[in-house]
């Protein structure tokens, strides 16, 4: 083994070669594969066309969260039922592990996998979902695939991909009190663009990052697809080994004790080069929001709606104006001025526990305005069970919001949860794209205790702005 | 699969960046657990503007989409691919794409190839002109022609030589089950598994 210094990625990668294939790609070992209903049907199909088996069904979990309702556990939808009906079908003939609709366990396939202790450091995990990135937060190699690598995966347990090039993005600095590591993304994705770091996998570094919690690390790391990259990951510490003590699929005994001495030298070593490094200066950061209809126009929730006259670059202020001709916003337009009809808590973004409890911390004792409509779609079953136990979901209902099961919901409005009209939504999700939440829909992304101020007051809000 | 050397179609300019799969192809069309069908899905939300490129009778047959930087970033839905696929598409060139979507064009014998900004941009504006204005796409040389002018293209090497063998990339890897195997037995010993009957497995009641 070389001496030179390594990143946490370069290891990472080289414990997960199989082999590297003569025109370049490594053959990646997966070590977990995740699968929902969405993306695998056609990749199932495939197999039994041309007669394959699933190589390792015992390293695949399968869960139904992109198309289920959250309002009921009826499926009353002839296309969604067929497509969760394949699903079932597929991992009972395959012996896959599935959680369905209703299960105690089921939930966003990326808030299941975790928080069962599945994701440790130093795996490599896919998953038919571009959000996969979020299990870079225990230190793994995740990264999203389309259906045909599902495919390849279940037959093959291996994916063939050219390494990316590696980059650093340091937060330097602190930010204010009520900063989450969603307003740190929105500031990255900001400085360095929606594709900014297209093309590479990225190591999160600085005191902010190593304060904060698992799930906020999950929060940062899933949203590093929406800066372009191919992956997202943070080097493990304490915080992580802690969270993977007493979890069903995490190690115990003696073989904790191996492991985290293994996982201890997962981090970068010193002298390690980057193929980029990118440095965000988070001093005094407050909350952040989005504007535009990518999640890299997004400005201080204090800040005003941008001129698009203001972008140097032509390409970003074409998007700017077409963002707000979508939008319906007028540059100079202060953002905490910009009325919501509909508010949106949930999501592999921001729909673990620690979430629920920051938007409920907020909503005690308060009332969401008349006419705006909540809801609250906690991201697991567990999750759910969980903020129940602390009465999360009476202070929800207190305050008027709708206390839903789990789902992917109103982030991807795949089923009925979609935005009618021209409705306009503070969501804690990760896309603000045109259409995302509904054909004529205007998203804007924020952090749940934002989402949570906003429900109350109408219009865009900090906490601290409420009576 | 059809070996695949090259393409040659007229062209569907669609000058706009940041294009993201969202917009190629709406969540509620992915609800199918078909590989086909989705021409109509193409570009659903824009599909109503009579003036829209997909729409201009003139425009009927093209085959070669030319995009703004960004194209089909975001989601990792495959629909994005079948759904230009089975409108007619063959080809996608912009200045960039979206990684996964790149992937999944590859597999599916839809060349998706990046130009430099002013290769795209002249493209484009000789496709605006001209509805019959003609681009070659050509895999073995990795160039893409139109008329006198000719730029050379970076591809993926392994999918560039699946596609001109015709080779399927499942059929390829399988020939790697040793190595493989070989890898899984070092694989460390803690790490979860889920096996019929243990804790984490799901039955029925739990
Ligand atoms: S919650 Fe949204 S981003 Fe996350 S997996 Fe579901 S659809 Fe994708």
């Amino acid at each position: 083994m070389s001496g030179a210094p390594a990143t946490i990625i370069d290891k990472l990668w080289r414990d997960a070669v199989v082999c590297t294939e003569p025109d370049g790609p490594d053959l990646l070992y997966v070590d977990l594969h995740l699968v929902h209903e969405a993306t695998s049907p056609q990749a199932f199909e495939g197999l039994r066309l041309s007669g394959r088996t699933v190589r390792r069904p015992d390293l695949t979990l399968a869960v139904e969260d992109h198309n289920v309702p959250t309002d009921s556990l009826t499926v009353s939808d002839a296309l969604s039922r067929e497509q969760l009906e394949a699903l079932r079908r597929n991992c009972a003939d395959h012996g896959i592990a599935l959680f369905p609709h209703g299960h105690r366990r089921q939930g966003v396939v990326h808030v299941v996998g975790p928080e069962l202790g599945l994701v440790q450091p130093g795996m490599t995990v896919v998953c038919g979902d571009s959000h996969t990135s979020t299990h870079g937060a225990f230190g793994a190699l995740a990264f999203g695939v389309g259906t045909s690598d599902v495919e390849h995966v279940l037959a093959t347990q291996t994916v063939a991909v050219q390494k990316p090039r590696t980059m650093l993005v340091e937060f330097s600095g602190s930010p204010t009190d009520g900063v989450t590591a969603k307003d740190l993304m929105l500031a990255l994705i900001t400085q360095i663009g929606a594709n900014g770091a297209h093309g590479h996998i990225v190591e999160y570094r600085g005191d902010a990052v190593r304060s904060l919690s698992m799930e906020s690390r999950m929060t940062m790391c899933n949203l590093s697809v929406e800066a372009g990259a191919r992956a997202g990951l943070i080097a493990p510490d304490e915080t992580t080994f802690a969270y993977l003590s007493d979890r069903p699929g995490s190690p115990a005994g003696p073989a904790r004790e191996e492991a985290v001495a293994h996982w201890r030298a997962l981090t970068s070593d010193p002298g390690a080069v980057f193929d980029r490094t990118v440095t965000v200066d988070v001093s005094g950061l407050t909350p952040w929001v989005t504007w535009g209809t990518n999640p890299g126009q997004a400005v201080p929730l204090a800040g005003t709606v941008p001129d698009p006259a203001a972008f140097t670059d032509p390409d970003e202020r074409a998007a700017a104006r077409r963002a707000l001709d979508y939008m319906d916003l007028a540059p100079g337009t202060p953002m905490r001025e910009i009325g919501i009809d509909t508010v949106f808590i949930g999501s592999c973004t921001n729909g673990r526990l620690d979430d629920l409890r920051a938007a409920a911390e907020v909503l005690r004792g308060r009332r969401v305005l008349d006419g705006v409509r909540v809801l609250v779609v906690p991201g697991s079953m567990d999750v759910r069970v969980r903020a129940e136990r602390e009465g999360l979901h009476e202070v929800f209902a207190d305050a008027g919001a709708e206390w839903r099961l789990p789902g992917c919901s109103m982030c991807l409005g795949m089923n009925t949860d979609r935005l009618p009209g021209r409705q306009r939504c503070a969501s804690t999700s990760n896309r603000n794209y045109e259409g995302r939440q509904g054909p004529r829909a205007r998203t804007h992304l924020v952090s749940p205790a934002i989402a949570a101020a906003t429900a109350v007051t109408g219009r865009l809000a900090l906490p601290a702005d409420l009576p | 699969m059809e070996p695949l050397r090259s393409h040659t179609g007229r062209c569907l300019p669609l000058r706009r960046s940041n294009v993201d799969t969202d917009q190629i192809i709406p969540s509620e069309y992915c609800r199918s657990v078909r590989r086909t069908g989705y021409a109509d899905a193409l570009f659903a939300r824009w599909r109503t503007d009579p003036d829209f490129v997909l729409e201009q009778p003139e425009r009927a047959g093209a085959t070669v989409l030319l995009a703004g930087a960004h194209f089909a970033t975001g989601s990792s839905r495959e629909h994005a691919v079948w759904a230009l696929r089975d409108w007619g598409v063959a080809a996608v060139i912009a200045p960039s794409f979206g990684d996964i979507f790149c992937r999944n064009a590859l597999k599916n014998g839809l060349l998706a190839v990046a130009l430099p900004d002013r290769a795209v941009a002249s493209l484009l504006e000789r496709a605006e002109r001209d509805a019959a204005f003609e681009t070659t796409l050509d895999l073995v040389e990795c160039r893409v022609s139109a008329g006198e002018q000719s730029w050379a293209f970076d591809i993926d090497a392994r999918a560039r030589r699946l596609l001109l063998a015709g080779h399927d990339d499942i059929t390829a890897t399988l020939t790697r089950q040793d190595a493989i195997a070989r890898h899984e037995r070092t694989r460390p010993h803690w790490l979860p598994a889920l096996t019929p009957g243990s804790a984490l497995f799901p039955t029925e009641q739990s």
